[in-house]
């Protein structure tokens, strides 16, 4: 699956996207985050506070406990500003 | 008729006349347009800001923005809704967002507007970085914002 960052996640991480393949027991947003933050300094560092934290699984937010499965593309980001 | 709704997603600015004669233009079954403008302004907590740079996602935000235009016209009788955001590089005194809303009574274009703004703020996948003399910094989401949009699910 697809990963987008934006915003400060995208800073932190040092990256806009990437693709990756999450093991099975990976199954929620929240999963998730805890993989990602055990990839390294910088995931760790934009995850510090998960509940800040805002995602989207194909264009749509979504709570920290929905399933990933099927998803094409999960986005993290910082609270919006926009408006 | 269908409320005619326009969603624009773009750099460059727009004019706000213009866009209100689109939507009311030779139609005589509006009685209200309601217009907010979104504008960037200079002085924030005690600095000057230089500008705002909107990052945006792209391909979410037109469909985000829809989901509550769509929503907006099953709440109130509309004649019409244009929403347009700008995104990219934003100096003091310019445009930011517009909101037209367009009904036969005042009532509904004044809490679609007001009920689109706030979910604008809160939920449209936009992100602003102000520059000033301190150097960069995204800008903090506001709990008043929040408590503004969660009012309309009361």
């Amino acid at each position: 699956m697809k990963v987008k960052y934006f915003a400060w996640v995208r800073e932190r991480i040092g990256k806009a996207e990437e693709t990756i393949d999450p093991p099975s027991n990976v199954r929620t947003v929240d999963d998730l985050i805890g993989w990602l933050t055990a990839r390294g300094e910088t995931y760790a560092y934009a995850f510090e506070k998960p509940q800040v934290i805002r995602a989207a699984i194909d264009h749509a937010h979504v709570k920290p406990d929905a399933a990933i499965a099927g998803a094409r593309e999960i986005a993290f980001f910082p609270p919006m500003t926009g408006g | 008729m269908s409320a005619p709704v326009t969603i624009r997603i773009q750099q460059e600015d727009f004019d706000t006349a213009r866009e209100i004669a689109a939507l009311s233009e030779g139609r005589t079954d509006i009685g209200a347009v309601v217009t907010f403008s979104g504008i960037c302004r200079g002085p924030e907590g005690g600095d000057d800001i230089a500008s705002l740079t909107l990052e945006h996602y792209p391909e979410m935000a037109e469909a985000e923005i829809k989901r509550h235009v769509d929503e907006a016209i099953t709440r109130w009788p509309l004649q019409g809704v244009t929403v347009i955001h700008r995104f990219g590089r934003i100096e003091p005194g310019q445009n930011i967002v517009l909101v037209v809303t367009a009904s036969k009574h005042r009532q509904a274009a004044f809490h679609a507007a007001e009920f689109l703004m706030d979910y604008l703020k809160t939920s449209a996948p936009f992100w602003k970085q102000e520059e000033s003399a301190k150097g960069k910094g995204w800008v903090e989401a506001k709990a008043h914002d929040d408590a503004a949009t969660a009012r309309w699910t009361k």
